[in-house]
């Protein structure tokens, strides 16, 4: 019983990890566009933005329910190990796209592993094959379509309605509005994305016989799972925040405003009915919407491709990173022991990776506060900022990536990236 | 396997009428704001802001309330 319960010490540990990776992964679907336009300096953006998180994260717990009870049978004997996995392959696909500054969706990592994971340690009647194409799959390809279609028409709407304003006059209320859907996607983030580690987190208590099975989370997880994701949010991912508020199209504050309030509103409605969609992906469709929507806006097609790859990418590698975690886990303490140590090996070598060209809240949008690199190269790299980190990964981390984890699916996905 | 088209299509209806509802209105708001001198402008201009804000806290509530 003992050793039961520190292994689910360190389930819960390392779900509060993925956590934390998630805050500042998805840092950007909220803040992006409002720091890329200025309504909000970077550092007060992402501190309201991880308050707003917290607070999104006691509102609901429709989405935990999916997961705890939904996408993977708890009947079919999950066990801590499994979990364990699955969170180290979401862990390690978060780090990678973070390096390569890809807003790629930090759920579909989280089910990519718990469902590459139970496959290997339990079989296929472990996975509900139903609830993940109704729950997981339909809701990513309908609701990036669903909210760029909406931010698209309420931009179109938008600038015919003001197309006899005075731009000066109108701009600080676009702003106004800009903060305060940004600050409605915060919240938004927190109903769905919080509730996916306290889902992870029930789901081990359950296996662990300490709840008992279709239980809501018990409060301590809510906080935690809140506190973990706010504070990942607040640290911020800024290589993400910039390819999203730069690097898919230029965004006006009038713009940024129609596009959160078009991510929100699907986030919201979405979670209402318990469809654990991905915020990222929402947020990246509204804000692609929303450059299509006005006339003359230069909509980058191949930073969205890049994207959309990772996309598609992202539910297999984690899976087949969780896969090979699940293996090792399989085999007792010293396979757990293995797993924890490759990750922290990984995680490691993919933060030093990045300090090689940091992104910060300073240099995100250039601004004129000293940076760790010259403010001219800054500038010159944002056209391209995307291959510059990516290139560096082959550079400093191929050993231990190599040999430390299954890297046949992850290197190939990073190189395209 | 069912697919539940009626959760999708009310998730796609209520995203399309409530984004396009609140921005429509929000930027009737600022437009009215931007008219300098104008008290009638001014006037319509916060009931239009406040009819945002009443969309937002209702939608909120909904959720809350389940």
């Amino acid at each position: 019983m003992e050793h039961m319960t520190l292994l689910i010490g360190i389930v819960i540990a390392t779900a509060l990890v993925f956590d934390f990776t998630n805050g500042f992964h998805d840092t950007a679907n909220a803040m992006a566009t409002t720091i890329s336009t200025g309504a909000l300096k970077p550092k007060t953006a992402v501190a309201m933005s991880a308050v707003l998180n917290l607070v999104g994260a006691f509102l609901s717990v429709e989405v935990a329910k999916t997961i705890s009870g939904g996408i993977i049978d708890e009947s079919a004997g999950i066990k801590p190990e499994m979990i364990f996995a699955a969170l180290v392959g979401a862990i390690v696909w978060n780090m990678l796209t973070w390096l390569a500054g890809l807003p790629s969706s930090s759920s579909h990592a989280l089910f990519g592993g718990l469902i590459g994971a139970t496959l290997v340690a339990v079989g296929r009647h472990g996975v509900h094959g139903d609830a993940v194409v109704m729950k997981v799959l339909i809701p990513a390809l309908a609701a990036p379509i669903v909210a760029g279609l909406a931010s698209a028409l309420a931009t179109r709407l938008s600038y015919r309605l003001d197309r006899k304003a005075d731009p000066e006059a109108t701009a600080k209320g676009y702003r106004a509005g800009q903060i305060a859907s940004a600050g409605l996607v915060s919240l938004a983030h927190g109903t769905n994305d919080a509730q996916k580690t306290m889902g992870v987190i029930t789901l081990a208590l359950i296996t662990g016989g300490v709840v008992a099975p279709h239980s809501d989370p018990p409060l301590w997880v809510i906080v935690s799972a809140g506190a973990a994701i706010a504070l990942g949010t607040y640290i911020g991912g800024w290589r993400i925040i910039r390819t999203m508020g730069k690097g898919l199209t230029d965004i006006q504050p009038q713009q940024g405003f129609a596009a959160q309030t078009g991510a929100a509103a699907t986030i919201l409605a979405s979670s209402h009915l318990g469809f654990a969609l991905s915020t990222t992906q929402v947020c990246s469709g509204s804000v692609m919407g929303a450059g299509l929507g006005r006339t003359g806006a230069v909509v980058r097609w191949s930073t969205a491709g890049r994207m959309v790859a990772a996309w598609a990418l992202t539910l297999p590698a984690a899976g087949l990173v969780a896969a090979g975690a699940a293996l090792l886990t399989d085999q007792g303490t010293w396979g757990v022991v293995t797993v924890a140590v490759a990750g922290l090996a990984i995680c490691a070598a993919i933060r030093t990776a990045a300090r090689r060209k940091p992104i910060t809240h300073a240099n995100v949008n250039d601004a004129p506060e000293p940076a760790a690199e010259p403010q001219g190269a800054v500038t010159a790299a944002i056209a391209a900022v995307i291959p510059p980190p990516a290139g560096t990964v082959p550079a400093a981390p191929a050993a231990p990536v190599a040999t430390a984890a299954p890297a046949g699916p992850t290197a190939p996905s990073t190189a395209t990236a | 396997m069912s697919i539940d088209w009626h959760a999708l299509w009310s998730v796609l209806a209520v995203t399309l009428l409530s984004t396009v509802g609140l921005v429509g209105v929000f930027t009737l708001g600022v437009v009215g704001l931007s008219r300098p001198g104008a008290t009638a402008a001014r006037g319509g201009a916060y009931v239009c802001f406040a009819a945002c804000a009443a969309a937002v806290a209702w939608g909120i509530w909904l959720i809350v309330a389940k």
